[in-house]
């Protein structure tokens, strides 16, 4: 074809460039929810609500003696037999210290680091993808994930407890009594703060991901990392630098649930979350736009 | 097929600009150092005409795939530049990029998606590739590599071949000014080393420069116009590959079943590296202005019974060995 057959068509060029960002942005999604290692983690997580909701309908049994205060295990486990809704804060509550940032730490970690071990990231920067357009699509589909992790677990909450328990009004933690209508609107939110909680710790796996060329070093350091700041978090000696630990205020998300919302940990934990990604996400964009490619 | 992206992104880029007009590749003192201390490519000025089919030989660990990785921007050179369609990189990567197709060190391919899915991956990473013809250009290119049949297939299921073909798939996406390949017969059987010739031929046919790197100096002697010989990181020669297989000397080679004679005889007209095999006596041939006819006449003369006594115009090889004072082994 000619030169002058490319370029008789007049191009507006604005809209056309907005689209085309958006075009890798669409294939990282595509490439990531189309792997069977994403659909197993998420299939992992849609049980773990099943498993909890059933366990307690087995061990209650028929007569429902749930309550305030019944019992250890996650929070709200105990109110669960009273109202489905509660299998939703429950489920949340169990997976968010480890099963949730976990599939997120796999799937960030493997983020950059697998397409250099399966060579593939060599053919992306020739595209020319761009490095910093490649990064900021992986950190959003990276994002996507987190979201989507969580609304997993939260819809199969919301399905296993609607068939195994009654459902109607919610009790909050203050005492006070909301309506079901208003108690999903509760539970999307508190589903969304989850998934912000987990922003943080995703920057950190991408920068863990840009280090290393192999993808399975940097899902496992980047596991590795989460369990020993868990475990930092735990230990009553290092409280001065619990406050900056990324997973300090993850619980924060039960203030969703008073009434009225008490919302200073949550605010604390967005800013937290907003520190990790940016300190992190800089790291991870300082060492993958100079990174030498030799894989 | 139109592709008014390209030509909207990079409008004032072609092989034509910049500072040395119709050379696509210049490279001035390239040099790089691997943080190892590896110093894998030392000084390489190299110049790649428009329009050429351009072989980069050289043993393996000689400095190609290093230097193939500077040319598109995967590598900091630790010195030196280098300047691709007449614009530096790895600095003007986003304009000349999408001018050039590229395969570099065997083709590396999602297993779990198609092989049109692995296409259309490939070009939604590049951000000047028209999305509304994206499924006409990926129907296009593996039409051109004869991968039709099996697009719809898992990468994973591909063989060796087949991986290679949709490897050379992506780098045809979209129209290019220069394609890059590095050793990309690497691997194949021999019909699929001659596909891939076929390939090359066709694509500088219509106009594309193709910078070929390969450790085998018959491929290079088969397909290329020009030639750069690699070793250790250095740059031996470069230029038009009649010109470099001219400049070495052929063989002149007498059979005969009295070899002893004839070796003799033919070290006496200032033959110098002389190997005897069975009935056969090879040299270099004689210098220009010793007349063949006078030799022939002198192994006669001598008693020698000649059977055949002939030249063997000079190949690459013979040029590389009197290059290098060595052969042309394959290192590692
Ligand atoms: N990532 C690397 N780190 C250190 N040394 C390397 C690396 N890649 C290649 N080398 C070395 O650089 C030299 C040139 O390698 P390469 O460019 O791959 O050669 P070729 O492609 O000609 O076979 C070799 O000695 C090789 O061992
Ligand atoms: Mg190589």
């Amino acid at each position: 074809m000619s030169q002058a057959e490319l370029t008789a068509v007049p191009v507006s060029r604005a809209p056309r460039r907005a689209l085309w960002s958006l075009g890798i942005l669409r294939s990282e999604l595509a490439t990531t929810f189309r792997r069977w290692r994403t659909l197993s983690l998420l299939g992992v997580l849609a049980a773990v609500p099943v498993l909890i909701g059933i366990a307690v309908r087995i061990e209650t049994g028929d007569g429902a003696r749930g309550g305030p205060g019944g019992g250890g295990g996650p929070a709200f486990l105990s109110q669960v037999t009273n109202n489905g809704l509660f299998l939703v804060f429950a489920a949340l509550s169990a997976t968010l210290p480890v099963f949730l940032p976990m599939a997120v730490g796999v799937i960030a970690g493997d983020s950059v680091a697998g397409e250099a071990s399966g060579g593939t990231l060599r053919y992306l920067l020739v595209a020319p993808a761009g490095r910093t357009r490649l990064l900021l699509a992986k950190y959003a589909s990276v994002l996507v994930f987190c979201l989507v992790a969580t609304l997993v677990v939260a819809a199969s909450a919301l399905a296993a407890g609607a068939l195994l328990f009654p459902v109607g009004d919610v009790t909050t933690i203050s005492g006070t009594r909301i309506g079901f209508g208003e108690g999903l609107v509760r539970a999307g939110l508190i589903a969304v703060a989850v998934a912000v909680s987990l922003t943080g710790f995703a920057a950190l796996g991408l920068f863990v991901s840009t280090l290393t060329d192999s993808g399975i070093a940097a899902m496992a350091a980047t596991v590795g990392v989460l369990i020993t700041v868990q475990i930092l978090d735990a230990m009553p000696q290092l409280d001065a630098v619990h406050p900056y630990l990324f997973p300090h205020y993850w619980m924060s998300f039960t203030d969703l649930l008073r009434d009225p919302v008490y919302g200073d940990e949550v605010a604390r934990n967005l800013g937290l979350q907003a520190l990790y990604a940016a300190v992190f996400g800089s790291a991870a964009w300082a060492r993958f736009t100079t990174k030498d490619i030799t894989v | 097929m139109t592709d008014t992206a390209a030509a909207a992104a990079a409008p004032d880029t072609g092989p034509d600009t910049g500072p040395e007009p119709g050379t696509v590749i210049r490279t001035r003192g390239l040099t790089k150092r691997y943080r190892g201390g590896q110093l894998a490519v030392d000084g390489l000025d190299l110049a790649v005409p428009a329009g050429s089919v351009f072989g980069f030989l050289g043993p393996n660990g000689s400095g190609k795939t290093t230097t193939i990785r500077m040319l598109l921007g995967l590598i900091d050179p630790t010195s030196g530049t280098a300047h691709v369609l007449g614009r530096p990189m790895p600095a003007a990567a986003r304009t000349v990029l999408p001018q050039v197709g590229a395969l570099i060190e065997g083709p590396a391919l999602y297993g779990f998606l198609t092989g049109r899915d692995n296409l259309v991956r490939f070009d939604s990473a590049d951000p000047t590739a028209d999305p509304r013809t994206r499924r006409a250009r990926v129907e296009d290119a593996l039409d051109r590599v004869g991968l039709a049949a099996a697009a719809g297939r898992k990468a994973k299921a591909y063989s060796l071949g087949m991986k290679q073909r949709l490897g050379l798939a992506a780098a045809l996406l979209q129209p290019r000014s220069l394609l890059v390949l590095d050793e990309p017969t690497n691997g194949l059987d021999p019909q699929g080393m001659r596909e891939i010739r076929t390939l090359v031929r066709e694509l500088a046919g219509e106009g594309t420069t193709v910078f070929l790197s390969s450790h085998l100096l018959d491929e290079i002697e088969q397909v290329c116009t020009h030639a750069a010989v690699m070793a250790r990181g250095r740059l031996l020669v470069q230029g038009p590959v009649a010109a470099l297989s001219a400049g070495a000397r052929g063989r002149l080679t007498v059979t005969t079943p009295d070899p002893a004679d004839a070796a003799r005889v033919l070290a006496e007209h200032g033959a110098t590296v002389l190997v005897t095999d069975g009935d056969r006596v090879s040299t270099d041939a004689p210098q220009a202005g010793v007349e063949l006819g006078d030799v022939n006449a002198a192994l006669v003369r001598a008693g020698v019974r000649v059977r055949a006594f002939g030249v063997e115009r000079a190949s690459l090889e013979d040029a590389f060995v009197a290059l290098t004072g060595e052969g042309f082994d394959v290192a590692g």
